[in-house]
């Protein structure tokens, strides 16, 4: 990665009369559009040659910072490698040019493949039908819901417009469930971080429509009670639904469909390693009990982010039923050593077991001043990307960790060995941790400058 | 040992040592033995490289490839050979959402790129960071006009849209609790007559129109916005973005919201997906706006940089009080179309969209001139994509064109079908097409 | 006369207008404010309802007014500089309301109980 920032915008290289394409003769008779119909004036794009393209691109990625570049323990997103041959995959000729309006003999293999990867993941998750549609876990999140309402609605049940959702949960859960129009309800969380169980009861009656649960939950802990959790919503007429994100640690170990839930989501671009692009395309993919699969709403018009499953089916295949079940212990067994090696100086603020993630809060000596943040922003100097911070809500210093089963013993130990010289650098120089990142292509940023003053587009008149 | 697995037995003994346990399984014990999985998966057995490129080989095969005039919302437009390189690259491909502005400001500065690029496209002031495709912009554009408008539930929608469209807006509408109107077509254009009635009803806080609509056909929308906003609601036109290039932009008819589909935009048509959905709006109503955005601002050196913005909007915030839940894009997607711009620029993509405006209506000639098609909707000006009435068994000739190559546009009913060209068509293969018509 | 809610909103009552805010507790909450998202002049508000919402960075919350009544102005110079409410939060008001109800404020805390109860 550049430790100097790369700083050029491509407007600004920007020249009238250059072109960075170069397209065939036009053989037709020339047809002139309607001129009040017309737009009245170009659009401002740049006007570029191709290598002053390429350059400018090649040099912002390294500005940027990926799994392929280090280790980046952010909790919850499951930063796994990306194998290459998903890459491969997704870019086969055969695949990438197909329309998806072809009739259907015509496109025999693609939806082979698409059947295959839906058969897999019912086998993976316990659930009897899978739909690919949804273009991301909160996309998957909202198209469950909308399976519950619509199962509940079927049944004349009108009345059910609650969702629980633990205080513990990923903020599209509540967010989902509102876009649904449905109700959020919070179920509190104990002192071991698990749903509490007497809370829980309290809140359950004939509105609710569905449980949203993530197992393990954001502080990576499993809820033991699940069982019964499950059994008390089920006996109220309530669904459970089963937040796919942290479906990690459980590959070889259990099923979310033999935990009794009844629709879930996966993110294919956290357990099923498809690369997270700066942010999409994702894929999340909905499960459901075969007796729901009517119920599948209309979210997308195709099959979704195509060449998404295509690299999740590729992954699922390379590793096979010999090695997908030691995709969970072994992204515990990580995350449970750096756990173990650092709960002295960082703050473990409940113990016990943990599983893919756990949650500090903050360094155990507050005394320096030295915050989650500074800490996050120091270890971008050390080559390493930050954790999730201030996430979970539950703690004021939260800083979650999931290293994933990728990482070897090496490249934990020096995170850990980073972790341990931050912690102690913020004993003796803590202005040096407050004010990183000192080795990054820039400083912190104003991000109140940015919301006051919003600019949000590079101005045409510059 | 598999290549994603670096732990030797080696290691784990070490890791399981200073953890201070017995094995792996002792991180389980928690989780009651009546839930635990006691079989193996029925699963694949483990493929190697050389492996998936044989099965690849073997699905691909069954695929077959067609000289593509089907349009009907995505489009066979060309991508430049430089895309799938950039992209590719581990540091875009490999990345999170920008959270860490130090470490993402190649993420953060494309994507700045993609909403000033979006925002000169639509004639509007902002765009997002984008979103899922093209139907789900709408919806959320739809959601995002009754919570910028006060006490409405309605939303309009032209029977000139995208059915495909339409059914994701329903389903989305169904749920939230939005009322759906519509406005019928004539000739196959939106008619605006029944407009003001239909506002004034009360409680409608926008209405959504298609520009080219779902027949190809290219609408006038002159007065349409006075009149929505007279009403206080919104006006929300749906365009393909590549075509902007060459219409009225959504700005220009005074628009408060333009979505669509960015597909147009250099990317493959690869099965329905990824694609890329837009969403641009006016400055008035920015903070309504779902999405990711960024925004420019200074680091503590005061250098420029990039971050990402306006955050109070969002459902990691706002929770349960979002209007949106949307918290990715389609991220490498908005690059793809970020570098499809900066190559071709104003000029080649006014070039590329006037190659298919014409040839589309070279093909739209040929047909007529067959005797055996006429015009599915007489005089209504189109650009690049149009429907004809075939006098025919048109499921037959349309099985004819795919044993022959082609896929000869997609039929919307019995005897119409609706033809797409792009600038890769050639004369060559539109005369083949038509020489197939007996 | 100034009562509070236990919604951290304020009103300042003067003859039949009231000033609503935010308490200063809240402002500090809420950390730097980048927006303050107000009603139109002529809205009427309702106790206990949603009538705008103060924005930070990593954080934005409802207004909910602690009276009915109608709009009849907007603090219009937090449209530029809403870091007014940081700076003093008394003295910055979000809207003037005419009340339409003034035995509501019974309701409301004093400002020594409020203080009280947020230390």
């Amino acid at each position: 990665m550049n430790n100097k920032l790369y700083d050029r915008l491509i407007f600004e290289l920007s020249s009238p009369g250059r072109v960075g394409y170069h397209l065939p003769k036009n053989q037709f008779p020339h047809h002139e559009l309607r001129k009040d119909v017309s737009r009245t004036k170009a659009p401002a794009l740049p006007e570029c040659d191709e290598m002053t393209v390429v350059r400018h691109y090649t040099n912002h990625s390294g500005n940027n910072f990926g799994v392929d570049n280090g280790l980046y323990p952010l909790g919850s997103c499951t930063m796994k490698y990306n194998p290459k041959i998903n890459e491969e995959a997704a870019n086969h000729p055969a695949f990438v040019n197909l329309h998806p309006l072809q009739p259907a003999s015509t496109v025999a293999g693609a939806q082979a493949l698409a059947d295959e990867l839906k058969k897999m993941l019912c086998e993976i998750t316990g659930m009897g039908a899978v739909t690919l549609k949804p273009c991301a876990g909160a996309h998957g999140e909202l198209t469950g819901l909308m399976i519950i309402r619509g199962y509940h609605e079927s049944r004349g049940d009108f009345k059910r417009t609650k969702v629980l959702v633990p205080d513990s949960a990923h903020g599209t859960n509540p967010a989902s469930a509102a876009v649904c129009g449905l109700d959020v309800v919070e179920v509190k969380s104990k002192e071991d971080g698990t749903v509490d169980v007497d809370d829980l009861a309290t809140k359950l009656d004939d509105t609710v429509a569905a449980m949203m649960m993530t197992n393990p939950n954001t502080l990576g802990i499993f809820e033991h009670n699940i069982t019964k959790i499950v059994e008390m919503v089920h006996k109220c007429g309530g669904l459970m639904y089963y937040d796919g994100a942290n479906l990690n640690p459980l590959l070889g170990v259990c099923r979310p469909g033999d935990m009794g839930f009844d629709v879930i989501h996966l993110n294919l671009h956290k357990t099923f390693s498809t690369p997270h692009g700066g942010g999409g395309p994702g894929s999340g993919p909905v499960g459901c009990r075969k007796e729901l699969e009517s119920f599948f709403p209309t979210v997308n018009p195709y099959q979704g982010n195509f060449l998404v499953e295509m690299r999740a089916w590729a992954y699922i295949l390379s590793l096979g039923y010999e090695y997908i079940k030691k995709v969970g212990p072994t992204a515990t067994l990580n995350a449970s050593y750096i756990k173990a090696k650092l709960q002295d100086v960082y703050e473990l603020p409940i113990k016990g077991l943990s599983k893919h993630e756990f949650v500090f809060n903050g360094l155990t000596d507050k005394s320096t001043g030295v915050t989650t943040m500074d800490v996050a922003k120091r270890l971008l100097d050390y080559g390493y990307h930050a954790p999730t911070i201030y996430f979970p809500l539950l703690f004021h210093e939260s800083m979650m960790i999931e290293p994933t089963e990728s990482e070897s013993l090496e490249s934990i130990d020096g995170f850990v060995a980073v972790l341990r010289k931050i912690a102690e650098e913020a004993k003796t120089d803590p202005e040096l941790v407050k004010t990183a990142p000192h080795n990054a292509p820039i400083s912190r940023v104003d991000d109140v400058l940015a919301a006051k003053n919003p600019v949000l587009t590079y101005p045409e008149n510059p | 040992m598999h290549p994603f697995f670096p732990q030797t037995s080696d290691d784990i003994k070490h890791m399981l040592d200073v953890i201070g346990i017995e094995s792996v399984d002792d991180l389980y014990k928690d989780v009651p033995d009546n839930v635990r999985l006691k079989k193996d998966y029925d699963l694949p057995s483990s493929q190697s490289e050389i492996e998936i490129r044989r099965k690849l080989a073997e699905f691909g095969k069954l695929n077959k490839q067609l000289v593509c005039f089907a349009g009907a919302g995505a489009y066979d437009h060309y991508t430049p050979a430089v895309i799938p390189q950039i992209v590719e690259r581990s540091e875009f491909l490999t990345s999170y959402t920008p959270y860490q502005a130090e470490i993402s400001q190649g993420t953060l500065h494309y994507i700045f790129e993609y909403q000033t690029m979006m925002a000169r496209l639509t004639g509007m002031d902002i765009s997002n960071a984008n979103m899922y495709d093209g139907s789900t912009a709408t919806a959320e554009a739809a959601l995002m006009a009754v919570a910028s408008t006060k006490k409405t539930n309605k939303v309009i929608l032209s029977d000139g849209i995208d059915p495909k469209v339409k059914e994701v807006v329903k389903t989305y509408a169904h749920f939230h609790g939005l009322e759906l109107l519509s406005l019928p077509t004539v000739n196959g254009a939106t008619d605006f007559s029944a407009l003001d009635e239909t506002l004034a009803q009360g409680g409608v806080a926008g209405l959504i129109v298609q520009q080219p609509n779902r027949y190809g056909i290219v609408e006038d929308y002159t007065g349409v916005a006075d009149r929505c906003h007279a009403a206080k609601a919104l006006l929300i036109i749906n365009s393909v973005a590549a075509d902007l290039s060459m219409l009225k932009t959504p700005g220009e008819w005074g628009a408060d919201i333009a979505v669509g589909e960015g597909q147009s935009l250099g990317i493959p048509l690869s099965w329905g997906g990824p694609y890329i959905g837009y969403m641009c709006t006016t400055e008035k109503h920015m903070r309504k706006m779902p999405g990711r955005i960024v925004g420019q601002t200074v680091d503590q050196d005061g250098k420029r940089a990039f971050v990402l913005t306006l955050q109070a909007r969002e459902q990691h915030i706002r929770r349960q009080r979002a209007t949106s839940n949307i918290c990715s894009n389609q991220g490498l997607m908005a690059l793809w179309v970020t570098i499809y711009m900066s190559l071709m620029g104003p000029q080649g993509l006014k070039e590329a969209t006037q190659m298919g405006c014409d040839g589309a209506h070279y093909l739209h000639d040929q047909l007529i001139a067959t005797g055996h098609f006429c015009d599915a909707f007489p005089g209504q000006e189109f650009l690049n994509e149009f429907c004809v009435k075939y006098d025919g068994d048109l499921a037959a000739l349309q099985e004819k064109w795919v044993e022959n190559g082609f896929m000869g546009g997609v039929a919307i009913s019995d005897d119409t079908v609706m033809f797409a060209v792009t600038e890769q068509r050639t004369k060559e293969e539109i005369d083949q097409l038509v020489a197939l018509i007996s | 006369m100034t009562y509070f809610s236990e919604s951290h909103e304020y009103v300042r009552v003067e003859g039949e207008f009231g000033y609503v805010g935010i308490s200063d507790y809240a402002q500090k909450q809420l950390g730097n404010i980048v927006y303050v998202d107000m009603p139109d002049v002529d809205d009427d508000v309702e106790v206990g309802e949603v009538f705008g919402a103060v924005e930070s960075v990593k954080a934005a919350s409802d207004l909910l007014s602690p009276v009915s009544g109608t709009v009849v102005e907007v603090n219009e110079s937090l449209e530029d500089s809403p870091e007014l409410i940081n700076q003093d939060a008394n003295e910055n008001w979000i809207i003037k309301v005419k009340l339409s109800d003034p035995s509501e404020l019974e309701s409301l805390m004093d400002e020594d109980t409020y203080n009280s109860k947020n230390q």
